[in-house]
């Protein structure tokens, strides 16, 4: 038993072609991490809940792509009815059930979605069984890895790095940019003004909430042919993100987005030279910026 | 609108109140005056993660019931199943295992749970002294360790020393045919991946003695990616992989390995691959994995065998799994003991039990027997074999040989302190 092997690590950092296969394995895992913390983030900062349900969406997506892909064999319309599905699915939840609870308690928010989290994995047990499920990989991506500079990268990890790196930027330019974009902003900031303004906040919520759903969704349907599908899936994935927004700053996409792409690199280098401790080190991770920047990599400071 | 109550309790509650009371009361008296037939309790997981594991047990047991009922039953007694959930925790179970005995009159416990549960079931028949069969927990202790004996136990189960004699026994014969030395490992970080890793790594290397394990990877249970340890076996470049990941964890590396091509880089070698629950699921499974049989069909080659596992999938529409041969055997060691005994009574069940050898459709030859000095199952159809994507999955499985088990077992339990 090795519990620290830094001449792994040192060794590998030596070589291009360990370099080249460890990085785009930690892309991998922070992107996927990324579409999930994201929409976490961005609910939490226009919409100030905590949704603990948000590990369903990405549950959801997934069961929704495998369904789509099981009935037409396209992969496209795969990931579209996970993204389009869940996104109707966070706008029901929210108009009917969350929007109940903004500015309540937040023990009653958590009760809520805690709730959500138990009925949303029995109704995945009813319709799809309590038996684990696996989509299969596309035949279009059932080729030989690629090698770059003697590492491995496989095609549908390039494929799945592109779009969630495509979904990103549309976010923050939209956020930054876009009229849409500045009324997200002003509802996060001042929602009694944006209301007396004559603005429709209960659109912008429901819209920000299915946007979020969306996304993990997205990273359901993208993860579902490499991972299996289980009722209560979104449970881990969950968690790892609000390390994620916890490091990179609660409402803060760009901070999501390091803060993911962090924790997969810490995850895919951390195996190589402390096998015994990568979940250590990610938590470990998390107590120093806690400690340094209490509000996160790129959180504001709340008055 | 409202209506008025008056507090307190009516005339009428009370009245049914002491009628429903008398009628608890009355009830066991009833059940045992009429008690034709025979209760037979079963703890077991049917809900969580791992609900497949209660599932194919109760559907097994229930295929075999109802043919021993549809026979005349036991003694003359028709069975009738009392299974409840234990959602997989230890205390519950036991629990549950207690309640069925006293308050619902059952005579007889098969055990379905998962090793944890089983040691806490073990317990409660210590102290009731009613007959129990456990028929899922593989752990090795529950009956080779002397202070867990008691003449009321027994275990109908595969166990995981037996699988790991044979495993590596196989894997040591590849090695050495085709040079693998040096070896990698990956399996899950809790006390069966742990347990059943080390056992097989110390029987290869004493069976191929120059083998090297050079990378081993410890990934948590229910883990939901598994590239980091994929590209860290990548780098290490081993000539063999072994794993003793299950289920969904193992389907899902499967397919995350599976992308950066592992499977043509080393030969790997994953003991519960052969399980149909894991052979149905993989959409794109490689050829030529080694794995352990849990339940094929197929193997042992005998009519019976395949026969049995038409007939559950004909029930059930899905193959079964490891468990439910597990149970089915008890059943069948059940009707063959009272049979014998021409009893129901648990003492002198069990009494007929020890040691006995029935017929049995998952025998390696054709029987499977009770072993007498430690009251568990031996003689079942054990072997590893190399998979193909469609059925039957594993078209020759290589049986291992129950002689050369005997005697690395008999060393094992010596080098533990068992005798």
């Amino acid at each position: 038993m090795i519990p620290v092997d830094l001449d792994a690590l040192a060794s590998c950092l030596a070589s291009p072609a360990c370099l080249v296969t460890q990085t785009t394995s930690g892309l991998i895992i922070g992107m996927l991490l990324f579409l999930v913390a994201v929409g976490l983030t961005l609910i939490f900062g226009v919409l100030k809940v905590v949704n603990f349900s948000h590990g369903a969406f990405y549950m959801f997506g997934a069961y929704f792509a495998m369904t789509a892909y099981q009935l037409t064999g396209s992969f496209a319309l795969a990931i579209l009815s996970g993204a389009v599905g869940t996104a109707i699915l966070g706008l029901i939840f929210e108009r009917v059930f969350m929007s109940r609870v903004y500015g309540r308690d937040v023990l009653m928010q958590l009760l809520v979605c805690y709730a959500f989290v138990l009925i949303f994995d029995d109704v995945v047990r009813m319709i799809w069984g309590p038996e684990f499920r696996s989509m299969g990989m596309p035949a279009a991506f059932q080729v030989p890895p690629l090698f770059i500079a003697g590492g491995v990268v496989p095609p549908y990890y390039l494929l799945l790095i592109g779009v969630a790196l495509a979904a990103a930027v549309v976010l923050g330019l939209g956020l930054a940019r876009s009229r849409i974009g500045k009324v997200i902003r002003a509802a996060a900031h001042n929602p009694g003004m944006v209301s007396a303004l004559g603005i429709n906040t209960g659109l912008i919520y429901g819209g920000v909430f299915a946007l979020g759903g969306m996304l993990a969704g997205l990273a359901g349907a993208l993860a579902a042919p490499v991972r299996s599908l289980t009722p209560g899936m979104g449970f881990s994935v969950l968690i790892e993100s609000f390390i994620v927004t916890v490091i990179g700053g609660m409402g803060s996409i760009l901070g999501a987005l390091i803060g993911a792409l962090l924790i997969g690199l810490i995850r895919s280098f951390g195996s190589l030279g402390f096998p015994l401790f990568t979940e250590g080190l990610m938590y470990l991770f998390m107590v120093i910026v806690l400690v340094s920047r209490p509000t996160g990599l790129f959180g504001k400071e709340v008055a | 609108m409202k209506k008025t109550r008056k507090p307190g309790i009516s005339r009428r509650a009370t009245l049914a109140l002491m009628g429903a009371g008398a009628a608890t009361l009355a009830a066991p008296w009833v059940a045992r005056a009429q008690a034709k037939t025979i209760k037979i309790g079963m703890p077991t997981i049917l809900s969580g993660r791992v609900a497949q594991l209660g599932t194919s047990s109760r559907n097994a047991v229930m295929l075999e019931v109802e043919k021993v009922n549809a026979a005349g039953g036991l003694a003359g007694r028709q069975i009738e199943m009392v299974i409840r959930d234990s959602k997989g925790q230890p205390q519950e179970a036991a629990r549950i295992a207690r309640e069925l005995v006293n308050t619902d009159g059952c005579e007889m416990l098969l055990d379905g749970e998962a090793s944890s549960g089983s040691f806490a079931v073990h317990e409660v028949a210590r102290d009731l002294g009613v007959l129990c069969i456990h028929t899922c927990s593989e752990a090795s202790s529950l009956t080779a360790d002397p202070k867990q004996h008691i003449p009321n136990a027994f275990r109908c189960v595969r166990q995981g020393i037996h699988d790991s004699i044979v495993g590596a026994g196989y894997a040591a014969g590849i090695a050495k045919a085709k040079g693998l030395k040096k070896w990698a490992t990956c399996s899950p970080d809790y006390a069966y991946g742990r347990d059943t890793t080390g056992e097989f790594v110390l029987y290869l290397k004493k069976f191929a003695p120059d083998v090297e394990i050079i990378s081993e990877s410890w990934p948590k249970l229910f883990q939901p990616d598994y590239t980091e340890v994929v590209t860290k076996i990548l780098q290490a470049k081993p000539q063999a992989l072994y794993s003793c990941l299950w289920g969904g964890d193992l389907t899902s590396y499967i397919d995350q390995a599976n992308i950066y091509a592992l499977f043509t880089q080393m030969e790997v070698f994953a003991v519960n691959m052969a399980d149909y629950t894991a052979l149905t699921v993989v959409k794109n499974l490689p050829k030529g994995i080694h794995s352990g049989d849990r339940y094929i069909k197929t193997f042992p080659a005998t009519p019976e065998n395949a026969a049995w596992g038409d007939a559950y999938k004909a029930k059930y529409n899905e193959y079964p799994t490891n468990w439910s041969w597990q149970n089915a055997t008890a059943v069948m060691f059940l009707n063959e003991a009272v049979k014998k005994a021409n009893s129901t009574d648990g003492k002198k069940v069990a009494e007929v039990l020890t040691g006995l050898t029935i017929k049995c459709p998952f025998g390696a030859d054709g029987t499977v027997t009770m072993r007498a000095d430690d009251h568990t199952l031996v003689g079942y159809a054990i072997g590893w074999g190399t998979t193909i994507p469609k059925e039957p999955y594993v078209p020759d499985v290589k049986a291992g040989d129950w002689k050369t088990i005997f005697e690395l077992e008999a060393e094992w339990k010596k080098s533990k302190g068992y005798t």
